[in-house]
């Protein structure tokens, strides 16, 4: 739920500046899947300060718990084991959740204005009394996070705890995990935090241990510190090279205002038609042809 | 004015009424998708009671205008069958335009800038309807992967834009074209305008009389 805000970058389906004068620096989440334990505290905390109570499910046999996402739960643990080296099993657990992105799909598929608001912080929000229900942001999102509510049909996911950041506190998961594998502050810190984290990883044998920042998405405000960052996609599926869609950038782009002027030239080419050549009547000699014929 | 020497008829009532069926959900088509289209549009979420009524009443319409343009398609399809003289008719149309018909090769029911038009709506309404049920998100788009979801947005917003085009097109001649508007209101066109505007459909109405 996004904040009355005077720090605001971007605004959905808005074609002037939004209100900006306060500017407040980057922040950044980071989750170290090397610390991980799966323990979900994380998803227990998300849903004790958004206030928000699931439906008890249905197990189906493997840790995952919920499935998926949904309007209750923004944020789940994916677990998959997986083995690169013959007998060396590895749990990787990946909490997945909003990237909170620099370049957002979801805001750039957005139809309603302020439906969708980034703030200077790099936050992205759903305000969900502007959302319409269309579903675009689900459309236009890289990391497949937006979930439509079958109740109120509105979009909810992550905000990373706007309301507490803009408190001064830190996010809800990232005050729960009980073994700071989820840090938060000042982007440049996060990262310079990663780059410890990371040497650590590398002087242990993981090799390719690396950060996860994507570029495609103008980089993100939730990072990940990954053992074996040259095979995001054995994390459940991390996109190696997410991106806006070319689709929803042409969708979205410069396609829609050309369109618009270019239906706005048709009335005017029909108008000045019409005033140039006059109408198309049936001509006198056939009139008289008629005439004639009548009498 | 059924028994009016000086007329004949054009439109039945219900390919007169199933036309205003279709042009009215075109028109509430056109305005509510114009919501989603563009942030410059988005005002006109107003007169449907907001984005959210616009949201949910632009599909259900949609529904309306595919059954009822099939309704028009099985009607006209016949009539509206492309022939080597059309080619001729819209090398000539230019001119027309110019306001100089006196080349135009005769035509028939329909000109073959009309059946032109014909086949592009039939092309426009079937990326609609096709595209539109895989954006339907209330409904749909759960079950397609969402690259085909992105791609029928974009299909979705040419074609849409496309065939408003098509319309203003349409709307516009019909009232270039004096007359042609009282065919589709009231059914019937003066034995004038049909000779003037189509001859051949005019002779062979004329025969049938006699």
């Amino acid at each position: 739920m996004a904040l009355q805000s005077l720090d605001i970058k971007r605004r959905s389906a808005t074609t002037t500046p939004p209100p900006g004068v306060r500017k407040s620096p980057e922040v950044a989440k980071l989750i170290d899947i090397s610390k991980c334990i799966g323990c979900k505290a994380c998803q227990t905390a998300c849903m004790e300060w958004n206030d928000l109570r699931d439906d008890i499910g249905k197990t189906t046999g493997i840790y995952d718990n919920p499935r998926d996402l949904d309007e209750n739960n923004w944020t789940v643990m994916r677990f998959s084991e997986v083995e690169l080296e013959r007998g060396k099993l590895e749990w990787l657990i990946r909490k997945d959740g909003c990237m909170h992105c620099g370049d957002p799909g979801c805001l750039k598929a957005c139809p309603a204005p302020g439906a969708v608001i980034q703030y200077s912080n790099g936050i992205v929000d759903f305000h969900e009394e502007s959302c319409i229900g269309c579903g675009y942001c689900i459309t236009g999102c890289p990391f497949d996070i937006p979930r439509i509510s079958k109740k109120d049909a509105k979009a909810y996911k992550c905000t990373l705890c706007s309301d507490r950041v803009s408190a001064g506190v830190e996010p809800a998961c990232v005050k729960t995990c009980p073994t700071g594998a989820i840090t938060f502050g000042a982007k440049e810190e996060i990262i310079h935090h990663a780059n410890g984290r990371i040497a650590d990883l590398k002087g242990r044998g993981f090799a390719n241990a690396g950060i996860y920042d994507p570029e495609g998405v103008g980089k993100t405000h939730v990072m990940y510190v990954l053992q074996h960052a040259d095979k995001p996609g054995i994390y459940s599926n991390l996109p190696e090279n997410p991106g806006i869609s070319p689709m929803v950038s042409l969708w979205k782009g410069a396609a829609k205002p050309l369109a618009s002027l270019a239906l706005g030239a048709v009335a005017a080419g029909a108008f000045f038609h019409y005033v140039t050549k006059g109408a198309n009547e049936v001509s006198e000699e056939i009139e008289k042809e008629f005439e004639n014929e009548k009498r | 004015m059924k028994n009016d020497k000086d007329k004949i008829a054009r439109f039945t009532p219900a390919e007169r009424v199933n036309h205003w069926v279709l042009a009215l959900t075109f028109i509430l088509l056109a305005l509510s998708g114009l919501v989603f289209f563009h942030p410059s549009f988005y005002f006109l979420n107003n007169l449907f009671g907001g984005g959210v009524w616009a949201r949910i009443l632009h599909p259900f319409i949609g529904i309306v205008m595919a059954i009822s343009f099939a309704a028009m398609f099985f009607k006209f399809k016949g009539e509206n069958v492309l022939t080597p003289g059309d080619r001729e008719w819209l090398k000539h149309a230019r001119e027309m335009f110019e306001g100089d018909d006196s080349h135009m090769p005769e035509a028939g029911k329909f000109n073959a800038g009309q059946k032109l038009l014909f086949w592009l709506l039939l092309l426009c309404m079937a990326l609609l309807l096709l595209s539109g049920l895989i954006i339907w998100r209330r409904y749909f788009s759960n079950i397609f992967p969402v690259w085909m979801v992105r791609f029928a947005s974009l299909l979705h917003a040419a074609s849409g834009a496309g065939i408003i085009a098509l319309i203003m097109g349409h709307i516009y001649l019909a009232i270039w074209t004096r007359e042609s508007m009282g065919a589709m209101l009231y059914g019937y066109v003066r034995r004038a305008w049909a000779r003037q505007h189509h001859p051949a459909w005019f002779r062979q109405v004329n025969g049938e009389e006699k």
